[in-house]
């Protein structure tokens, strides 16, 4: 599969997720730099995601909403801090109000992501997540933005399957 | 239109229910210690004792905290399993990403659009 390495240190509430592609280190940029791709993967099936701003700028506003089965919208948004095209992305993630403010009752997480390339035409992406605290992590998964999780891994073996015929 | 909270998934762990009260989390802390009774923790917080007995209750019952008597005493210990948790939140976020970097990878294979890409990807399984 294309997820390479998976570090878990729960005493400093922080996952690495390493991850590789059969693609240039460009396109892996692309789909965090293009809103239009960012939202085709960063919600599941069942809560696509829209992004309304996207300023991926150091100290600029990424703005999104998610949109669930019922009709729910979580909202999210990143802070970004630091950027480094096509390399490095240093954004902090929290939720916001419907009329995008954020929302202070929720958790906010630091979310570092880095690509490079490790062979010709082979790209890896590294993604560090760190939560405030073991609450936060309580908090956003009970919230259940996040997302319907078993639902959206059966969705996609349902979508890859569906790829395996068309080839 | 209905603009509200998601509920939790179907398979949502009662631990995760337990710990979504604030008091309830503070109750998991103070308990490490295995140093206070129901009446001592209720002290600390601005609510009946029969209040702090419910949380105490539905912590238990979640397995997160047990009585134990020490001596005389019976006090309320915060089981180690529950320190636990924080891995099996991880465990859960790992899935998370899994499914997101699945999503990319689908993309990508679909933007380069090359047969010889779907090919070199197949020739590795």
């Amino acid at each position: 599969m294309t997820v390479t390495a998976v570090r878990k240190d729960p005493q400093r509430l922080t996952l690495i997720v390493e991850a590789e592609f059969d693609a240039s280190v460009e396109s892996i940029w692309q789909l965090w730099a293009d809103p239009r791709k960012l939202e085709r993967w960063w919600g599941p099936p069942t809560y696509p995601a829209t992004f309304t701003k996207h300023d991926l700028t150091p100290g600029g506003r990424v703005e999104s909403y998610m949109t669930g089965p019922a009709g729910d919208q979580p909202h999210g948004y990143w802070d970004v801090l630091e950027v480094e095209p096509p390399r490095r992305i240093l954004f902090r993630a929290g939720f916001a109000n419907a009329d995008g403010t954020p929302n202070t009752e929720m958790p906010i997480n630091t979310i570092r992501v880095g690509i490079e390339e490790v062979a010709q035409g082979r790209t890896r992406m590294s993604i560090e997540i760190v939560f405030p605290s073991t609450e936060a992590m309580e908090q956003v998964l009970a919230m259940g933005t996040e997302e319907g999780l078993s639902q959206a891994v059966s969705q996609i073996d349902a979508i890859l399957a569906e790829e395996t015929i068309q080839r | 239109m209905v603009v509200s909270v998601q509920i939790a998934p179907p398979d949502f762990d009662p631990v995760f229910a337990a710990l979504a009260d604030h008091t309830r989390r503070d109750i998991v802390r103070r308990a490490i210690n295995a140093e206070e009774g129901v009446l001592e923790l209720a002290s600390h917080y601005p609510m009946s004792f029969a209040a702090v007995q419910k949380h105490v209750a539905v912590l238990e019952r979640a397995g997160l905290i047990t009585k134990q008597r020490i001596g005389r005493r019976r006090v309320v210990r915060t089981n180690p399993e529950a320190l636990l948790v924080a891995r099996r939140l991880l465990d859960q976020y790992e899935g998370l990403w899994r499914a997101r970097i699945d999503r990319m990878n689908q993309l990508v294979a679909e933007t380069a659009g090359a047969i010889d890409t779907v090919e070199t990807k197949e020739s590795k399984r």
